[in-house]
Order: C-alpha cells, then sequence, then structure tokens
C-alpha cells in the first residue's frame, strides 16, 4: 500500500472575499517528487503558505492531512516541527540575526527537551549543508536574507531545507532567477533531499529544473485547479505549447 | 549566567526579593531639608567646600522647577517628602570579598552576576543602596597608577583631583534633578587614568534600589587624562516594591586631548522607579566619548546623554535602546553639542514599544558658530509591536555654521506578519520568533556588549516577550 504523506482533499481558499484555491485534490506519496506548473497568478504560492499554515488565508471548504491527520488547526510552527517544509518564493529579511544564530533557533526548537544540540554537531550539520550548497562560510556570518540577492536567497532556503531534513519539502519557485550554475547546484541540493523517506513539492515554471529533478508527477494549476495531470513528459509540452492550449481546452469544455 | 532561566520565569519579577533592612546600621528619615544634607554631609566626614556646594545645591533644587519639556503629571506624582535620601548598608567598606556581608552577596548571586564577572570582581565597586560595599583595586590597575574608587572615597583621598573637576561639566543649576543629586548625592564612581595609560579591563559597576522609597543618588565622575583610554560599565537592576522610588544619578565625563572614555550602561530599574539621570561629557582635542546605554525597566525614564565637543577633531557617540512595555515610559535620547571645529557626532536610537508601552528619542545636535568641517549623523529606528504602543521623535537641529554637514533619519516600523510567519514557519513559537525579531533589532546595540551582558540582555528580552504575547 502507498504511504500517502500529504492529501489535500476538495481544497478552498480565500484571501478576504476573494477564492483563490477553487477544489483542489492532490495526493502525495512518501519518496515522490511532484512539480506544479501553471501561470502567474493561478494559486500556487497560496497553495504553499496555506500548507505552511499562513494566518492571512481562510480554508472555507476541504482538508488537509499530513501523514494520515488533518493539520488544519496547526500554528505554522507546529508544522514545521511535523516535517513539513517551505522554501519561500519571497523570502523574508531577520536583521540582526546571523544565518548561523537562526539556524541554531531552528534545531533548538527540534531538540526540546532530548539531548541537547553540542555546538560540534550544530556546526557540522551547518557547515555540511553549505558546502553541498557551495555557500560562503562569511555567508552564516550575514543577517538572515537582509540585502541577499535573488539568487542568495534561494541558496539559503535551500540550506535550511538540508538542514532540517524536512518530510515534505514544498519548493515554491526555488528555480526562479538563478545563474547556470547556480540552478545546477541548487538541483544538486534537491537530489540530496530527495529520499525514499522525504517526499518534494516542486513549484516551478521552467522545464530546465525538472531535466535535473526528474519528476514523478506533473500538475497544472489554472485558475485555482488543478486542470491536468500527468508524467514528466507533460513539462515538456507546456514548454513547447505553453498554456494557452490547456486553457482553451478549458474554456470549450 | 548563574541563574537559571525557569527559576527567573517563576518569579512575578525576576530578581523581586528583598533583604532585611532590618541590619541598616543607619537609616535617615523620610524628606529632604538642610538638616539632613548637613547630616549627610557631617556623616561622610567633608571637607567645607563640599558641604558649602550641597545647601547651595539644595536651594537650587527648591528654586527650581521641573523640566518644561517633560511628561509633568507623572513627574508631579513624585512625592518628594516620602524619600529616603541617604542610608547605607553597613558601616564599612568590605576590603576583601569574605568581609562583605553575607546578606549583600547574597543580593548580588540572586542578581546572577555572572561567574565571569566574580573573578572581575577584584576590579569591581559594587553600590548597595548608597554605600559602596565592596572594592578593590585590581593590583594591575593599581600599578598602571589608575584610580578606580567610589566617589566618597575618591574625595577623601584625592580632593585635588575631585575639587578641580566636580560638577565642572553638569554644574547644580543645570536642572532640578542635578541639583537634588548635588545636594544629596552618595556613592557612585570615581575613576581617574593617567596620561597616556589603556585600562585593558572594563571597569565595573552594579548599582541597585533596595529599600522601600529610597533614594538613589550616585554621582560618578571619569576623568581621562591626554592619550588615555577606559571603558566603564554599569549594570542596574533593581528589586520589587510597591511605591514608587527615585534614582537620580549624576554622570560627569571628561576626555581630555586624545583620550577615549567609553560609558556602558544596562539599566533595568523595576517599573516602579524614575530614572532621572543626568549625562555629560567634555570631549577636548580629538577626544573621543561614546555613550552605549541600554534602558529597559523603569516607570519613566528621562536620559539624554550628551556630548560637548569643545576641541577641535573630537568625536562623540551615542547608542542607545530602549525597551517600554505596559505603563512604562522611556523619554530617553542625545545631545551633540559641537562648539570647535571638525568635530563629528554619531547618534543611533532604538526602541521597541509593547502592550501600551511609550518611548521617545528627544534628540539635540547644536553646531555653534564658527565650527566648520562639522559632520553628524542621527538615526532613529523604533519598532511597535502592537497598535496600542506609541513612539515619538523630537528631534531638534540648530546649525549656526558654514560647511557642516549634519544627517538625521528616522524609521517606524512594525513587527511585520510576513516576517513573523516565515520565522515561525521554521518551528519557533510567536513568543520565540517575536523574540528572535526584538534581538535582532537590537544587535547593533548588543554586539557593542561584553559577552555577559549581551547573554543578560537576550535573555531580558526573551522573559519580557514572554511576558505579554499570547
Ligand atoms: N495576500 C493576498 N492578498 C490579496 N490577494 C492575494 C494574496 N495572495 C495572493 N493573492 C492573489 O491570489 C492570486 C494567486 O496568487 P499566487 O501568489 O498564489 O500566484 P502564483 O501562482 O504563485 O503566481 P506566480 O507564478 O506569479 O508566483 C493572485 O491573483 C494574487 O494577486
Ligand atoms: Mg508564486
Amino acid at each position: 500500500m502507498p504511504d500517502i504523506i500529504l492529501q489535500i482533499k476538495d481544497l478552498h481558499v480565500k484571501v478576504g472575499d476573494n477564492e483563490i484555491i477553487r477544489g483542489i485534490d492532490l495526493e502525495i506519496e512518501r519518496g515522490t517528487v511532484h512539480a506544479l506548473m501553471g501561470p502567474n497568478g493561478s494559486g500556487k504560492s497560496t497553495l504553499s503558505l496555506v500548507l505552511m499554515g499562513h494566518p492571512k488565508y481562510a480554508v472555507t471548504r476541504g482538508d488537509i492531512i499530513y501523514q494520515g491527520r488533518s493539520i488544519l488547526e496547526m500554528a505554522p510552527n507546529e508544522r514545521s516541527l511535523a516535517g513539513i517544509f517551505l522554501a519561500f518564493q519571497y523570502p523574508s529579511a531577520v536583521p540582526g540575526v546571523s544565518v548561523a544564530n537562526f539556524m541554531r533557533n531552528t534545531l533548538m526548537a527540534r531538540h526540546k527537551g532530548d539531548a541537547p544540540l553540542t555546538p560540534a554537531k550544530f556546526k557540522g550539520l551547518l557547515d555540511n549543508a553549505a558546502s553541498k550548497l557551495q555557500i560562503d562560510p562569511k555567508v552564516l556570518g550575514r543577517y538572515v536574507n537582509d540585502g541577499f540577492s535573488g539568487g542568495e536567497k534561494k541558496r539559503l532556503e535551500m540550506l535550511q531545507m538540508l538542514v532540517l531534513q524536512p518530510t515534505l519539502a514544498v519548493l515554491d519557485e526555488t528555480d526562479s532567477g538563478l545563474d547556470i550554475d547556480a540552478l545546477r547546484i541548487i538541483a544538486q541540493g534537491i537530489e540530496a533531499q530527495r529520499s525514499p523517506e522525504h517526499a518534494i513539492l516542486l513549484i516551478t515554471h521552467y522545464q530546465r529544473i525538472l531535466n535535473y529533478v526528474k519528476p514523478d508527477k506533473v500538475h497544472v494549476l489554472v485558475k485555482g485547479r488543478i486542470v491536468k495531470e500527468g508524467g514528466p513528459e507533460l513539462a515538456h509540452e507546456l514548454e513547447r505549447t505553453g498554456y494557452d492550449p490547456i486553457i482553451k481546452e478549458l474554456a470549450t469544455v | 549566567m548563574a541563574i537559571k532561566e525557569t527559576q527567573l520565569v517563576d518569579q512575578d519579577y525576576r530578581y523581586g526579593f528583598h533583604d532585611q533592612t532590618a541590619s541598616y546600621s543607619f537609616k535617615s528619615r523620610k524628606g529632604i531639608d538642610h538638616e539632613i544634607v548637613e547630616q549627610i554631609s557631617q556623616m561622610k566626614q567633608e571637607p567645607q567646600w563640599m558641604r558649602d556646594f550641597r545647601h547651595k545645591s539644595l536651594d537650587i533644587f527648591f528654586a527650581k522647577a521641573m523640566p518644561a519639556w517633560a511628561k509633568n503629571e507623572v513627574l508631579e506624582a513624585i512625592n518628594f517628602d516620602d524619600i529616603y535620601y541617604y542610608m547605607r548598608a553597613s558601616d564599612r567598606e568590605g576590603k576583601t570579598w569574605e568581609e562583605v556581608p553575607e546578606d549583600i552577596k547574597r543580593t548580588f548571586d540572586r542578581l546572577g552576576i555572572p561567574e565571569a564577572d566574580r573573578k572581575f570582581l577584584g576590579g569591581v565597586t559594587a553600590q548597595y543602596d548608597s554605600e559602596v560595599v565592596y572594592h578593590s583595586i585590581r593590583k594591575d590597575l593599581e600599578a598602571q597608577g589608575v584610580l578606580f574608587s567610589d566617589m566618597d572615597t575618591g574625595l577623601r583621598e584625592h580632593e585635588d583631583i575631585v575639587r578641580e573637576h566636580f560638577a565642572t561639566v553638569i554644574p547644580p543649576a543645570d536642572n532640578k534633578f542635578s541639583a537634588l543629586n548635588s545636594a544629596v548625592w552618595s556613592g557612585g564612581s570615581f575613576i581617574w587614568v593617567p596620561p597616556g595609560v589603556h585600562v585593558a579591563i572594563p571597569l565595573q559597576a552594579y548599582f541597585r534600589i533596595n529599600a522601600e522609597n529610597m533614594g538613589q543618588f550616585e554621582r560618578t565622575l571619569i576623568i581621562a587624562e591626554p592619550g588615555s583610554f577606559v571603558h566603564y560599565i554599569e549594570g542596574c537592576t533593581a528589586p520589587t516594591y510597591s511605591s514608587n522610588s527615585l534614582h537620580s544619578a549624576v554622570v560627569e565625563l571628561i576626555a581630555k586631548e586624545g583620550a577615549h572614555i567609553r560609558y556602558t550602561t544596562i539599566q533595568n530599574w523595576y517599573k516602579n522607579v524614575y530614572n532621572l539621570v543626568t549625562k555629560r561629557a567634555l570631549a577636548h582635542k580629538n577626544a573621543h566619548v561614546e555613550w552605549v546605554d541600554g534602558n529597559i525597566g523603569s516607570k519613566l525614564t528621562m536620559k539624554y546623554p550628551s556630548v560637548y565637543l569643545v576641541g577641535e577633531g573630537a568625536r562623540g557617540e551615542v547608542l542607545s535602546i530602549a525597551y517600554a512595555s505596559e505603563g512604562q515610559h522611556q523619554d530617553a535620547g542625545a545631545k551633540m553639542v559641537h562648539a570647535a571645529p571638525n568635530t563629528t557626532s554619531i547618534i543611533t536610537s532604538k526602541s521597541v514599544s509593547k502592550g501600551g508601552g511609550r518611548t521617545s528619542y528627544r534628540g539635540l545636535v547644536k553646531v555653534y558658530e564658527g565650527c566648520e568641517g562639522v559632520k553628524s549623523n542621527v538615526r532613529c529606528d523604533a519598532l511597535l509591536m502592537d497598535p496600542e504602543s506609541r513612539s515619538d521623535t523630537y528631534p531638534t537641529m540648530e546649525v549656526d555654521a558654514k560647511d557642516v554637514r549634519v544627517e538625521h533619519e528616522a524609521t517606524v516600523s512594525k513587527v511585520g506578519e510576513e516576517q513573523l510567519f516565515y520565522v515561525m514557519s521554521r518551528g519557533l513559537t510567536e513568543v520565540e520568533a517575536t523574540t528572535m525579531i526584538v534581538n535582532g533589532f537590537f544587535e547593533p546595540f548588543v554586539k557593542e556588549l561584553p559577552m555577559e551582558y549581551a547573554v543578560e540582555l537576550n535573555r531580558l528580552i526573551a522573559l519580557e516577550m514572554e511576558g505579554s504575547v499570547g
């Protein structure tokens, strides 16, 4: 029997009076990588923020089941500790808090009660992740996302993922705005995260990243609904045709 | 830190404990008049000029009105007749740590003065109520010729130096509270650094208010002779009391040619303390004075560390933080008076208001006529934790010279929902995330502090955030 990590059932989401997610069903199995594609404004980031528990978005219908239980009532930090991670499309800055200090705090939140995190162990974890992503150790002393370039921010999101080792990682356009080398490095980071234990939901606009990270499934989101699903070949098709044929097809139905 | 966080949190106020005041050997009566002043001066066996100075200052205190700019209804609430103006904890000063009375040691224990500091104790004066109870100069300071003692001892043993400099930076008539301090001052630190001497370790002192309604009027005078350097640190915290306390210090710094003084304060008075402090420095030619000033507690703080840049090429800096929560008003700021050409000043002020607390920045940059080549930079950042809290800035610039560059920048921000969500999404609770954001906001200040103070301050912020979130 497949081990379903995430099950989204008939999800509807509103911001204010605006319904942005209008009935999504999605299942993600342990050990798989799913790609989520779709035009600007279709609701991809909204979905990712709802998964993480952003207070601005109201779930008006449906449910999100993570590892067998509904997480709708869980605070963002509880979801994080349960193993959900979001690499933000637009990460926030935390001025005055160094990357190292930030990471120490996130790890300490996971070590409450049991064996304390030793400085040596922490340093090992952080240095290891940084070297995989070819992050200059100096960056670890900089303030979180404060004055970071677009590409540096994406790399820092990946660093956090590699250190925290989430069960479910949602990567919102982590491949956008990267130079060719950076893209390869980020892809390697995602591959390092990929394991039979983990699941990844990769939100992207580009086929490029999927050349490195081969998805098990591709979903297409249009106007708050998943309108098409398929294998990796669907991404290739979209790269050629764009979303127009799908949108036209929808209009005729 | 010697105290565990859990112990601290358990208490209503983390340092909220009283020692028995019964063992006090002397207790003056409440209220202020010439008789009390005479008694203080007699007990201290002071020279006639100091006795005269006190009496004259008291007359000024009686004659002067409250500071006009201040929030007067709060100041008016001070009942000067209901305060003790002098009190001492022990009859004499302990020469060694062993001789320091047990109840006083216990107080320091409860304060959690870090172990690292105890190693420093060779160079520490600790003021307990009005009288310094422990003081012993480290041998290496002595060898360098540095004088470091409480102010009373300084007056007794180095009368010439004291008389030459005392009240030359802040005369009694400066304001009502400096007049009061001049009349009843007791304790505080006296430091004199010989020419060219660099004092490698920070000199430290701890102050706290102990007896109910006990006013504390310490008087600090630091003189850095040409080319010398000294860093002085005071950390303050006070125990819980139901009625209001008054803390009104006067701190005078004199940095002579090419000298460098850094003065670091962290005060965490309990929420019933009026903290009305006059701090001023004179910076002579090419001298450098830094005030690093942290105000976390008290009911009302009014404190504007200033530097009078009287010699060409002098530099003045104020780096301050203020934190105000419910029922608190931190009215803090800085003054830079450019009275010589090519002088520079930097003011960095950071404040956080929470739970209806109020912070104000009140600043003055003044450039006198003929002072060309002056540069001044003022930056005020305020962080509001909720809509009930308040922050105001009252910057004043008086520039009477040509060819000067005076910059002022002020920002007010709120803890952002997106930022909070970002941090929480990494597993931190709302309180932990808020604490992290506030500590980050204060980081430019904290990184200037010695390690143990930085840790302590971060912990205080964490306790404050726990107090009212959720
Ligand atoms: N907080 C918000 N307030 C108002 N409208 C919002 C908010 N968040 C999202 N929306 C709207 O919801 C729609 C979906 O936005 P979303 O960011 O989820 O799109 P997206 O698919 O991630 O787009 P992109 O590819 O450009 O990143 C957009 O029309 C957007 O303007
Ligand atoms: Mg998006």
